[in-house]
């Protein structure tokens, strides 16, 4: 895959099943950012936050120096709803589910890279879920061209940079993310760039799964 | 996709699995068979669940087919997703290895690996009665399976049948090492005729028992022999066959 530059993916890899401890693990590499993520689950919960009817999702991101700040609690929240749209929590009532991600290096995309662990380590730990989802950042240049998954240069000189989180049944958009301005237009040309992408990263995690399972 | 040509593929969260329309009526009255059962049951396994459409596809893993009893065409079976995971959902029927936690009067807690303890009945056990109380301590070890387990009610464990016989369940006796592996290696080892405990058992003779909760409880003579069989069971989920047959044959030499 071509790296940087027009309308394709950096070339990205993922481990899954790496930690011995969690229930679930991956990690994602995309070009020079790469993301670990590890998820506990279903697990007792304390009274407080327990909900009747569904399990409690919770996720935690750590970045790679310094203490979580704002930055990582508002991406905690898009996360924690992407992953609630997809989990069907209502088969483990009263239970909790943690996400941790942990960030190791950053290259740019960097909230793409945690919406595809996130994804890659709900299906490595076998919770139910309704469909499958991915992150895609574009970045809109002073011109107006469209680069997607950017690195951290292209991103300081972009205009916007939008994030998408896609489901894998129809497309849709679960979660979107945006930083500096942008007309409706560029943003739909934008969700449109990404839509296409996204089947890239889809038929990605069915190799990434087949190859798991061929080896047992 | 069809069902049926994804029988033994990797399948996704999110896929549709599309059922075969239903078969010939007429077909059915002309036959004079005692087939009680409706033909073109489907039984939906694990990691599937049904939508409009056919089947939608909740966890990812290898989709297998069972054919129904009567040799039916596709129309009847069961379909269920092996998936590989490590934490355990009670299911109704297991038979699981439990810690006692607690004992709160009548009822012991045990924690089965789930999210939510399980109880278990100072009566369910045999030959129990009031006046016959079973000598189990926090900490104990204890075989046996669930009676109540579903999403909405805490778990009941009772270490009976429905005859009242205990066969093989109570508490597990002292000594012995209790450790944890993948659901998926517990399956491989429960199928019939194993070949890891064939091979194993020809090596030193022991104690085991599988819990469905992906607990194994192993007992041989020595601490050595005991200690090297659960290193061998811990490395089979890594392992070929080719590799294990090395392993054993190494220490069989020794």
């Amino acid at each position: 895959m071509a790296a940087g530059g027009g309308c394709s993916l950096r070339p990205f890899s993922c481990e899954q099943g790496l930690l011995s401890r969690p229930d679930g693990s991956a990690a994602f590499v995309q070009g020079a950012t790469s993301v670990l993520a590890g998820l506990y689950g279903p697990a007792e919960v304390k009274g407080s936050r327990e909900l009747p009817d569904r399990a409690a999702l919770e996720v935690l991101l750590r970045p790679k120096v310094g203490l979580p700040g704002v930055t990582e609690r508002s991406r905690e929240q898009l996360l924690r709803g992407t992953c609630e749209a997809v989990v069907l929590g209502g088969l483990h009532p009263r239970s909790a589910i943690t996400l941790v991600l942990q960030v190791l290096s950053d290259g740019g995309s960097l909230l793409s890279c945690c919406l595809n662990a996130a994804c890659l380590v709900l299906l490595d730990s076998g919770l139910p879920l309704s469909a499958l989802f991915c992150g895609v950042t574009c970045a809109l240049g002073p011109d107006g061209t469209v680069v997607l998954d950017p690195t951290t240069r292209q991103e300081q000189d972009a205009r916007a940079v939008l994030t998408f989180a896609i489901d894998s049944v129809e497309r849709k958009v679960l979660a979107a993310s945006s930083k500096g301005s942008c007309s409706a237009e560029e943003m739909q040309q934008c969700l449109a760039a990404a839509q296409r992408a996204a089947g890239a990263v889809f038929q990605f995690y069915r190799d990434c799964v087949r190859r798991k399972y061929s080896k047992s | 996709a069809a069902a049926e040509e994804c029988v033994g593929q990797v399948v996704l969260p999110g896929d549709v699995l599309l059922l075969p329309a239903h078969p010939d009526e007429d077909a059915e009255r002309l036959r004079l068979s005692a087939g009680a059962a409706p033909r073109g049951r489907l039984l939906c396994g694990p990691g599937l669940r049904r939508c409009e459409a056919g089947l939608l596809v909740t966890k990812c893993g290898l989709l297998r087919h069972r054919q129904a009893g009567g040799g039916a065409a596709a129309a009847g079976g069961a379909y269920w997703v092996d998936s590989q995971q490590k934490r355990y959902v009670p299911v109704k029927g297991d038979h699981v290895i439990g810690i006692v936690t607690a004992k709160a009067g009548d009822l012991f807690k045990l924690d089965v690996g789930g999210s939510e303890q399980a109880s278990l009945s100072y009566l369910a056990f045999e030959g129990a009665t009031k006046r016959n109380r079973p000598n189990v301590q926090v900490g104990d070890l204890i075989y046996g399976q669930f009676l109540v387990a579903n999403k909405d009610m805490e778990p009941e464990m009772v270490c009976i049948d429905s005859s009242g016989r205990s066969s093989g369940m109570g508490i597990i006796g002292q000594d012995g090492f209790l450790f944890k592996v993948s659901l998926g290696l517990i399956r491989k080892l429960l199928a019939p005729k194993c070949e890891i405990i064939q091979e194993l058992s020809q090596l030193y003779p022991f104690e085991l028992v599988l819990g469905m909760n992906g607990r194994i409880w192993v007992k041989a003579k020595t601490v050595q022999q005991t200690l090297i069989i659960v290193n061998i069971l811990e490395a089979c989920e890594y392992m070929t066959a080719e590799q294990r047959k090395q392993a054993l044959a190494k220490l069989s030499g020794n």
